[in-house]
Order: structure tokens, then sequence, then C-alpha cells
């Protein structure tokens, strides 16, 4: 294997995570919610689906544990903004404090432990291509399902009539309501979708990517999914091309630190983060007026009966 | 509507029970009572107005009769039979349309997707926009299905409503205050719109604080003052002062003008002022030229969106003019100087939205005091503010201007639309500015407020300053101004003395009919 190919195999790895985790916050934003609790959400996709895993002795068990935890993560974000009508900067705040202590707690007795590898697509003679191969036809099942995720929730949004509804209750809550669409069963449903997405991204990071688990492993990844949804404007396919921006610039410093190119290894670790500022103060400087925001992004929404 | 086709053209149905009652119904919010046992009934093919001031109850009854409220006690009859509209989608699905006020549009949604929101979710984008298509054709309601929303102009706006509300097949509408934003020539328009509907045997509740409109368009009127029904009248038998009277309670008094002298000095001077709009959908300003003298109340008239914020803000200061020269205050440049500087030039400020710009919502009305007179009031000393000084001059500005408030010193979001108006400008007007710049003065402020507002702009004016007024009003300008200019797509008229001017003419201009300054468009 080529050192070129070495490096675009882990930068699918890094990439795929972000990826899932952005286009289920993408989803939540879209309905008028900001969620901030994503990295919270991720660790505990991360510490249950390894837990479950270890337990079931099952990789997708694992990940359908993951999910679970994500969805139940949420769950308690949603009474909490959507029940009492909490400040959603605070409440997802604290999610992410929440959710990284407890899967601390939940993960302790995994520590030490190891997955194997799973299994990665082999289609004779299309994956023992050279250069291309495995890029394309040699990745596990998470890296084809999060490309997938990324069409299906382009075509949901824009193509169906359930997600024309979603977008409109994030762009007027006002209006949605007053043409009596379900505002908050649709914010319920998306958040939920949020979470599930970031706790299979965990998930993916604790089974696939390192293959252990340890506290605070999802080192700000979450965050990272929060700043790609407004980096790529609410559009799934600009988060795509955002997360393998953001995966490529995570492992291409990795290698310029492992190549001792003589720049101090803690600048080339903040090269991914000032990549992402960058490409925002560049892409805001083109769209200056319209970001894209739905109008109704973070505002609590109370009915009066 | 098989139903209906035996009154088709035969305007109200005077047979068998109304197409819907309202008997007694109540709503109580924690201690206000909203509506006080109303009872309301329409026939089918009849145009009713509903009236009343602002405050009186109209909005919570449309809520209520579209499902988005509950009365807290009372009976809803739909031909007859009793109803519950638990929300509204049960409303729709009786035949009841809304066109709200504010329009229930989705900005960055296009016209399709804008009318599939409110539609069955079994039908298709497609399908949708094809029986849009259909209804547009079929009452001339013109309007692109691709467009954005936040494209197009309030009277497009409203047909989209309107084309929405009918697609659902209704049998009764609900328009809330519809002509508010139109141009005389688009109330013309949705006035046949109206009468066809009517004709072909739907019921129409009309609600408007425009007299003469109701008065030419209804057959019947529900008056409401403080949550009760005070009158129900033919409006064409009563004259619209006699309704008006009934509407406030007292009798009301008409805006003493006596048009100001002509020749004053020019206190307020715009030369070539042109500025890009800051925000999303805003609207720049092209080579805006206007002088108001001293004595002299000069109105801007325009349809909302044309400019007019961001005049409003080019004036006060609030955004910086692209040259000193460009804006003169008593022959001072001041182009390059903020909304401090200005004020202590003596000029004085009223924006548009009275929550969150004129006044801080949560703070109390002598905290909102010293918000625009901190530099010209004497209210602060060393940057220490002077708390007595400050409550001081809130008592003198609410007892003046008449402001009706619960509490010694209340939050400013408490107060009724028409009080915190009064408030926040007569807050200005007690400093005796030279120059006074007030966008939309007297907008959903009840009529008692408003005569106020106006009679002391007036009197300002007399008493030598320079009042501009930007309104979307144009009664409230032809009833005040001496001179008249309109805004249109950020560029603005010569003014013209108001006698010479009839609505019909300002109403072209408003919509761009007639080029402003003889300049040739490439439209």
């Amino acid at each position: 294997m080529s050192i070129v190919e070495a490096i675009l195999l882990t930068i699918v790895t890094a990439s795929t995570p972000l990826l899932i985790a952005a286009l289920g916050e993408l989803v939540t934003e879209r309905s008028g919610v900001l969620n901030l609790g994503v990295e919270g959400m991720m660790a505990m996709g991360a510490a249950c689906g390894f837990a479950g895993a270890i337990l079931f002795d099952s990789t997708l068990l694992g990940v359908l544990c993951g999910i679970l935890a994500g969805g139940l993560t949420a769950a308690l974000f949603a009474f909490a903004v959507l029940g009492l009508a909490a400040n959603q900067v605070a409440s997802g705040l604290a999610l992410t404090i929440f959710g990284l202590g407890l899967s601390g707690l939940i993960g302790a007795p995994f520590i030490g432990a190891r997955r194997d590898p799973i299994t990665h697509l082999h289609i004779p003679g299309l994956t023992d291509l050279p250069l291309v191969g495995r890029l394309f036809f040699g990745q596990d099942a998470f890296v084809y399902a999060s490309l997938l995720l990324c069409l299906g929730v382009g075509w949901f949004l824009f193509r169906t009539r359930k997600g024309l509804l979603l977008r409109a209750v994030g762009e007027n809550q006002t209006s949605a309501h007053s043409l009596g669409l379900p505002v908050l069963r649709v914010r319920l449903l998306a958040i939920l979708f949020g979470g599930a997405c970031a706790g299979l991204a965990g998930a993916y990071l604790s089974l696939v990517y390192t293959r252990f688990w340890s506290p605070g492993m999802t080192s700000g990844r979450g965050w990272i999914a929060v700043a790609l949804v407004v980096f790529a404007a609410w559009r799934p396919d600009w988060a795509l091309f955002g997360a393998y921006l953001f995966g490529a610039a995570t492992v291409l410093q990795l290698h310029a630190q492992a190549a001792a190119i003589g720049i101090p290894s803690q600048a080339l670790s903040a090269l991914p983060y000032l990549a992402t500022i960058v490409a925002l103060v560049v892409l805001s400087l083109g769209r200056r007026r319209d970001t894209g925001a739905p109008g109704s992004l973070g505002a609590p929404f109370v009915p009066d009966r | 509507m098989t139903e209906l086709g035996a009154t088709a053209g035969a305007g109200a149905d005077e047979t068998g029970p109304p197409l819907i009652a309202m008997h007694g119904i109540t709503k109580v919010f924690g201690s206000l009572v909203a509506n006080d046992h109303i009872d309301l009934a329409i026939r089918a093919g009849e145009i009713h107005a509903l009236l009343g001031e602002n405050g009186a109850g109209k909005s919570t009854l449309v809520k209520i009769l579209y499902g988005l409220l509950e009365p807290t006690e009372g009976e809803i009859r739909w031909r007859g039979e009793p109803v519950r509209l638990a929300g509204p989608q049960e409303a729709r699905s009786l035949g009841i349309g809304m066109v709200f006020q504010h329009f229930s549009l989705f900005e960055n949604l296009t016209v399709a997707e804008n009318i599939a929101a409110a539609m069955p979710p079994d039908l298709s984008l497609a399908e949708v926009a094809a029986k849009a298509r259909d209804v547009s054709g079929q009452y001339g309601l013109s309007v692109d299905l691709d467009r954005p929303v936040w494209t197009l102009s309030a009277g497009e706006r409203q047909r989209i409503e309107i084309i929405r509300c009918l697609l659902q097949d209704p049998r009764l509408i609900v328009l809330d205050e519809p002509t508010s934003v139109l141009t005389p020539q688009e109330a013309d328009r949705l006035f046949v719109t109206l009468e066809r509907l009517a004709a072909s045997g739907c019921a129409i509740l009309y609600i408007s604080h425009r007299l003469e409109e109701v008065r030419r368009l209804c057959s019947s009127a529900t008056i409401l003052r403080a949550g009760r029904v005070v009158a129900t009248i033919d409006p064409r038998a009563v004259s619209a002062r006699e309704i008006a009277g009934l509407m406030v309670g007292t009798a009301l008094h008409d805006v003493v003008a006596g048009r100001g002298a002509a020749e004053g000095a020019p206190r307020l001077v715009v030369r070539g002022l042109s500025l890009a709009s800051e925000k999303a959908h805003g609207q720049a300003l092209r080579d805006i030229e206007l002088a108001v003298r001293a004595g002299e109340v000069l109105g801007i008239a325009g349809v909302a969106g044309n400019g007019q914020g961001e005049l409003f803000a080019a004036l006060s200061g609030e955004r910086l003019a692209h040259g000193p020269d460009v804006v003169a205050i008593d022959g001072k440049p001041v182009g390059h100087l903020g909304v401090t500087e200005r004020r202590r030039l003596g000029a004085a400020f009223v924006p548009e939205e009275r929550l969150g710009h004129g006044a801080v919502p949560d703070h109390r009305l002598a905290e909102n005091t010293l918000l625009s007179r901190h530099g010209t009031g004497g209210l602060v000393s060393r940057g220490f503010v002077l708390a007595d000084a400050t409550r001081a001059l809130a008592t003198r500005i609410i007892e003046t201007f008449d402001v009706r408030k619960e509490g010694a010193d209340p939050r400013a979001r408490t107060l009724s639309g028409g009080n915190l108006q009064k408030f926040v400008v007569g807050r200005e007007i007690l400093r005796e500015p030279g120059v006074l710049v007030v966008n939309q003065p007297t907008w959903g402020v009840d009529a008692g407020a408003a005569a106020l507002i106006r009679q002391a702009l007036v009197d300002l004016a007399r008493s030598g300053s320079a009042v501009l007024i930007i309104s979307q009003d144009l009664d409230e300008l032809f009833e005040m101004a001496d001179r008249i200019a309109v805004i249109h797509a950020g560029e603005l008229s010569a003014p013209e003395a108001t006698g010479d001017l009839t609505r019909e003419t300002v109403g072209l201009l408003m919509t761009g009919a007639a080029a402003p300054k003889g300049t040739v468009h490439a439209h």
C-alpha cells in the first residue's frame, strides 16, 4: 500500500463520524432547534456502543446501543427545550457536560478492552485496483451508510412534503403554528434523529476508528460537527464537502508532525481549526448577507391556547 | 359547494341558520378579559366587518374562530350545529380560511412551497402547483410559483395567502387588516376579488380600521370595544365619523393642521444620499434628495420595504452616509456623525419598531427615557445617571402625553401599543427638537392615541421645527403633511404640496408606475 493510499484511507475514516454527526445536527437545526449537546451525545454513543459490543459480542448490537444512547440523551434535551421551553444554548451546553460525565461512568469498566477490526467491502477485481481500489470499493459499511445518509437527508429535505414541513417549522415557527403545522412534534423527531446520528458517530469512533474506549475520546468532534453545519450553510452536500475537508486537515497535520517539517507540533494540531475559521470567513465573504440559517433557529416555541 | 349553489350571485342568504354563529364567546388571559360574551353571526355570501380599536379583542376573537385559541366560555355553531375547533386543521376542514395581517409566509421558501405547507400532505408539490395555477387563473391572482417569497411585494404576498386560502375551498374567509400593506390600486384589485367571492356564496369576515373601505365593501359590521360588542350596524347607513365614535367611545377630534409657513429656512437637508442595504432582503437607497424647512411637515409615502427603514437609519445616524455633506442639520454637515452627535445638534428620531428599537421591552420607562435622552436631557453627570432627574423626566412625558400604564414605573412591554408609542414620541417631542424624523408614527396604534400623536407632531412643526414623517398610511399623510414625497425601490420622488396631490397620483408613484424626478428607468 502506498503512503498516498494510506493517507486517503485514513481521511475517509476520520471524516465519516464528522459527516454523520453533522447531518444529524443539520436536520435538528433545520427544524429550528440549536442542539449544542452533540459532543455529549456522541460521547454517550461511543461509550454505550462499545459497552454493548463487548457485552453482546456483536458490533451490530453495539452500534444499535450507541444509536439508542444518542437518541435517549437527545430525548432529555427535547424534554428541556420543547417540554419546558428552556433556553436551547444553555440546555445544549449542559447536555454536553452531562454526556461526557455519564459516558465516563459507563465506559470505565471497559477500559483496556479491544475490538477486532470490522469487515470491509471486498469486490474481487475492483477492490484490488491500484490506489483507488480500496478507497472506493474497500471501505467499511459505515462509510457507505454515511454517504447514503447524506443523499437521503438531501432528498428528504428538498424533495418530500415531510421535509418541506420540517423546513417550514424551522423557517418561521409562528407562521407554521398558525397554519396548524405540528411544530413541537416535528422538532421532537428532528432532535431524536440528531441524537441518533450523534450516537452512531460516537459508536463509529469507539468500534471502528480506535477499536478501544477511553474517556473523552470524542475530543471535540461533536463541536466540529456543530461548526460544520454553519460551514455547510445548512445544506447536506456542503456538509459532505466540509466533513472531508476537515477530516483531511486532521489527518494531514498528523503526517506533517510525523515528517518533522520543522513547524511546532502545537501549530500543526491547530491547523484543522484554523482551516475551519479560514473557510468560514471565505464563505461568509461570498454570501455576506444571507447565511441560509433557518429563521427560527434557537427560538423557544410556546403556543398559547 | 352544492348548498352554496342556490345562493350563488344572490348575495347574502337571508333564510335558515347563519353559516357561522358565535354565542357568548369569552376568553380570559390571566386577569385580562379579552373577549366578554361576544355574539357574532355571519351568513353565506355576506361581507361582514369586524371593527374595533387595537386591544378591543378582534384578534382574539378571530384566533378563536380559526381554532388557534380555545374560548374560556361560549359556543360556536356552524350551519346551526355546535362545533369545537381544536386547531386550525379543524377550522379548515369545516371551510374556514384565514388571510393573516402579518402574513404567515416562509421568506426563504418558494411560493409553491409556501402554498404546499398548508395543503394536505398526500399531495405532491407538482399537484399543489397545478391546483394553485388553476385558482390563480380563475380569480385573476397572478403570481410566479417558483420565486422565493422574500423577493415579492406585499401585494403579491397577500395574493399567495389568498390563493392558499381559496385552495381549501372555503365557505368563510377571514381577512385581518388586508389593505394595511397595499397601495390603493392593489386594494382595489383585492376588493374586486372579494366581491366576486361573496357573489359565489362565500362568507367574508373583514377586519379593518379603514372605515371608508368598510362602508364601501361590507353590508354589516360588528363593533367591539374593550372586549364587548357595542353595536351591530349596517355600515353603509352610518357615517364613518359615527362608526369611529362607536369604536372609541367618545367623539374624535380632527387634527388641526393649519398649513405651515412655506418659506422657512431648510433645517434638514439630504443631498445625493445613496446607501447599499445591510440586510439580507433590504432595499438600497439611490440618490435621495430632500429638504425639510422650519415650520413644515414633510411626508414620505411608500409601500413597506421600499427603503423607508434604510432612509430612517441614514437620517438618524444609525448608518453613516458616504460623506459629511450628504446629510445636514441646520446647515451643519452630519453625514459622518452618529446618533448622539446628531441629537446634540437638535435632532430627534422615532423609529418604526416601538419594542426593541424605540424602547427596550424589559426596561422600565425611566430607563427607557435615558435611552434616547442621555446626551441631551441633563440626565447624566460625569458618567453617572441622575436617577431623580430621569424619573422626573419620565413622569413629565407620561403626564404630558397621557400615557396610561399600570404601576409607578412599569416595564415598556407591559404598555399597550398606543400608550408606548405616545411615550416614545413624547420623549422626543418634549425636547422641542429642531428636526424630528418619525417612521410610521401611528402604526398599529388606536385612533385616540393616533389623534394625539398627530396633533403633537403638527404642533411641533408649527412652533418652528422641521418634521419628517415616513408613513404607509396615506390618510395620515394627507391629514398632516404640508408636502408629500413618495419612496419607491429606494428612490424618492420630488415632494409636492399636499393640496396639489390626490390619493391616486400618490398611489401610482407608490407602485413605481410614474418615474420619480422625471428620470428614465430601465424597468
